[in-house]
């Protein structure tokens, strides 16, 4: 039995194409709201022993400390989370009394990034994914070398590019989202599920291109689109598989891993199930594409 | 016996040490078991902690930001107020802190399980205080050892010592006063090698200044020793008893009158120990102001250990949930399977302890997300497996030809995972850098218990017996 997985193509680069644009559509409307390690500021988590006052009232007791803009945000029975600008240890020390005078709490987390440190956070991200991204791009056209006919192995490289942006795209398009929804944040953890995304998604198009690479081989370069299918339906139940197991332990830890993990396996869940589409939807498919533009470019 | 077999059981014992190694508790309990029923005497298995990051014991990390613009040795500048900074953690009782310098003019500090942090910061922040004590006379010691005895009865009699008149007087240091003389006027201090005997020595340069006061000094205290202490306790360790207390003291004799800003300390000591005077001279002398933290970040110990509750608790359910997830889909392969995932889990933990690696909640989280992925490289080859085998191949035949095509694909795939772990490993901030670094450790460790494991396995339990239950694989 074997799939016929590049005839709808076109279908699949449409879905993808929509939720690119949507993503891209909904990060340059909401952007994207980062953490405080990369934007610089104080991050506070305070536990109040008895009932937690009102967000109006604990803004109204810290409104002399001239915070500049304080969000409050409830979590758990009767903690919150209040961020501020950056501020001194003694001021810190003073803002925690407030709070204790108002009703008695205390303090589970305090953290304080000046803003020139965010600023490098962010540098260094960014080179991060950039080099990541150049890597694996180079290592596909490297270790697919030797498949130069009919599509040369340079266009692997960058067709498990286009999967990998793509993988990367929505997540990001969907944290924007629940940025403006839920203020929900960019923060450290985040970034690595996201370069985890990089590595993992890329694993999927690899055994694929690999079962491409191994099909030629065996049965010649003829019927390259044919080939393609056949590789695909082979790799299926592996691809199905892999996916299950990851996201298995992800689900898990989303549920049961506390707050801190929780938006780090969302992350990675909303990454691999998308890096799991786009290798068997969009890179595959893409090179047959190619194939044929070129060959009718040809004739 | 095969080779195989000796094989097979070499895995086992490293996965039963590993096992006990990462978690010693029921070794122990049986051990304590045995030993009380049967008058035994074994021991325990060796204990290694897990060395956890702040996030999950509590506690406190800075990061500071040194300003070295009037400093012309800047890598030397660094490492003198890394050394400073040090002495103060360990001497405000922090267990096991962490003072690192980061690129070229930061200092981060780690305080587990320190709670006062604004004491903490305002003790890291103060500029180092270099000073030169001469010696009391008799009867400038008498009157402050007579008020630290008095201070010393009250306090066994459980009275109010501050009621005591003038009890200040018993904190000062009855041997030794401050002189004029402090790090302010100190140019630079250096070793160097005496040229006859080429043992170490510690040389002085003191700015005009420095160069009068030092010489008066040294003509009213000749054949007399000159304490020198930094921000209030001896320079050194004397005794080394790995701490700096009240009896310590480093305080070489003035051998004469010294004029002209420069003088030499001798004495027999290690170039080991004359480097460590001389950088903390140095770091007196040219203080170096790191101010108020750039960044801070305070965990309280309730919430560090109940994110590592919580994380371990998800990473055990999720263990569960592959392990029946490999048994259904790939039946007795996948039986197997789980077992080498749960040695590949053992060996990971275990190799944390060994090396040893800091935990924080993104690395526990890349290890969670190891478990995932480590039965990736077993899906490939079964998968193969049964394909090979559909194809009307034997069973050994199968999995020979599973483990030899599915390599390249792991191969590939692997390596580049751990091309952007190094990435991460290279560029990124300290978090990200263990997340990486978990996760590397994870994929190897994963590469050995899928393949070599699984295969020993594999060769171990099926043999002919399973060409008649074809179903199980």
């Amino acid at each position: 039995m074997q799939f016929n997985f590049t005839k709808y193509s076109i279908i699949y680069y449409i879905i993808s194409g929509l939720l690119i644009v949507a993503s891209i559509v909904s990060l340059s409307m909401f952007g994207l709201k980062f953490g405080i390690e990369f934007a610089g500021g104080s991050n506070m988590q305070v536990e109040f022993q008895n009932q937690r006052p009102s967000n109006e009232a604990i803004q109204k007791a810290l409104a002399s400390f001239n915070l500049g803009e304080i969000t409050v945000q409830p979590t758990g029975a009767n903690g919150t989370i209040l961020q501020f600008r950056g501020v001194e240890e003694a001021v810190h020390q003073q803002i925690l009394a407030e709070l204790n005078k108002l009703s008695p709490a205390s303090e589970k987390s305090f953290q304080y990034i000046g803003a020139s440190v965010g600023q490098e956070l962010r540098n260094k991200t960014e080179l991060a994914i950039a080099l990541a991204l150049a890597a694996i791009t180079l290592y596909i056209a490297f270790a697919f070398r030797k498949v130069s006919k009919p599509v040369s192995s340079w266009k692997y490289g960058i067709a498990s590019l286009l999967a990998l942006v793509h993988d990367i795209l929505i997540p990001l398009g969907v944290f924007s989202i629940l940025g403006k929804l839920y203020n929900v944040e960019i923060t450290i953890p985040i970034i690595a599920a996201l370069l985890t995304i990089l590595g993992f998604s890329v694993h999927d198009t690899i055994v694929i291109f690999d079962r491409i690479r191994e099909n030629i081989l065996r049965r010649g370069m003829g019927q390259f689109e044919d080939t393609v299918n056949w590789s695909l339906t082979q790799t299926l139940g592996r691809s199905i598989s892999t996916v299950l197991t990851v996201e298995i332990v992800l689900i898990s830890l989303f549920f049961f891993g506390g707050q801190t993990l929780r938006y780090f396996a969302l992350a990675l869940i909303i990454g691999i199930t998308s890096g799991a589409y786009s290798s068997i939807f969009i890179a595959s498919p893409l090179l047959v594409s190619w194939y044929k533009w070129n060959a009718r470019k040809g004739a | 016996m095969q080779q195989k077999y000796y094989i097979f059981i070499g895995v086992l014992i490293l996965a039963l040490l590993a096992g006990i190694f990462a978690y010693p508790n029921y070794f122990d309990k049986s051990v304590d078991f045995l030993n009380s029923k049967l008058g035994w005497t074994l021991p325990h298995f060796p204990e290694k902690p897990y060395i956890l990051g702040l996030d999950l014991q509590g506690g406190v990390s800075l990061v500071y930001q040194a300003d070295l613009s009037a400093v012309a040795d800047k890598s030397g500048a660094m490492s003198g107020l890394r050394d400073v900074i040090e002495r103060r953690v360990n001497m405000f009782g922090v267990s096991e802190p962490v003072v690192q310098i980061q690129g070229q003019d930061r200092l981060a500090v780690e305080l587990p399980g320190v709670t006062n942090v604004e004491q903490a910061i305002q003790m890291i922040g103060q500029t180092p205080y270099l000073e030169f004590d001469e010696q009391r006379t008799e009867a400038e010691s008498k009157p402050i050892l007579d008020k630290i005895k008095e201070l010393q009865d009250a306090q066994t009699k459980g009275e109010d010592v501050t009621k005591i008149e003038n009890w200040q007087l018993a904190l000062e240091n009855p041997y030794f006063k401050p002189t004029d003389l402090t790090g302010k006027y100190l140019t630079k201090a250096a070793v160097v090698f005496d040229p006859t005997t080429y043992k170490p020595q510690i040389q002085l340069q003191f700015n005009s200044e420095g160069d009068k006061i030092f010489a008066d000094v040294t003509a009213r205290n000749i054949s007399k020793p000159l304490a020198i202490y930094l921000d209030g306790a001896s320079i050194i360790d004397t005794n080394n008893d790995g701490k700096i207390d009240a009896q310590d003291l480093y305080a070489p004799i003035v051998q004469d009158k010294i004029t002209g800003g420069k003088a030499v300390i001798t004495g027999d000591i290690s170039t080991q120990t004359a480097n460590t005077i001389a950088t903390r001279l140095n770091s007196g002398a040219l203080p170096v102001k790191i101010g108020a933290p750039i960044s801070q970040e305070t965990v309280g110990p309730t919430l560090g250990s109940l994110s590592l509750q919580k994380s371990l608790a998800a990473g055990l359910y999720g263990l569960l949930a592959v392990v029946i997830f490999m048994v259904v889909i790939y039946r007795f392969p996948g039986v197997l399977a789980s077992l080498a995932l749960v040695i590949y889990v053992a060996i990971t933990l275990a190799i944390f302890k060994l090396i040893p690696v800091t935990l924080t909640l993104a690395g526990i989280g890349g290890f969670i997300l190891s478990i995932g992925m480590a039965v990736d490289a077993n899906i490939l080859i079964f998968a193969r497996m049964k394909e090979e085998i559909k194809s009307g191949k034997n069973l050994s035949q199968a999995i020979d030809e599973g483990f030899k095509r599915a390599w390249p694909s792991i191969r590939d795939s692997n390596f580049n995972s751990l091309i952007v772990c190094a990435i991460l490993f290279f560029v990124a901030t300290s978090f990200i850098k263990g997340f990486a670094f978990t996760l590397a450790l994870g994929i190897i460790a994963s590469l050995f218990s899928a393949i070599f494991i699984t295969r020993i396995f594999l060769m171990v339990f099926i043999g002919k017996w399973a060409e008649k239950v074809k179903w199980i694989l």
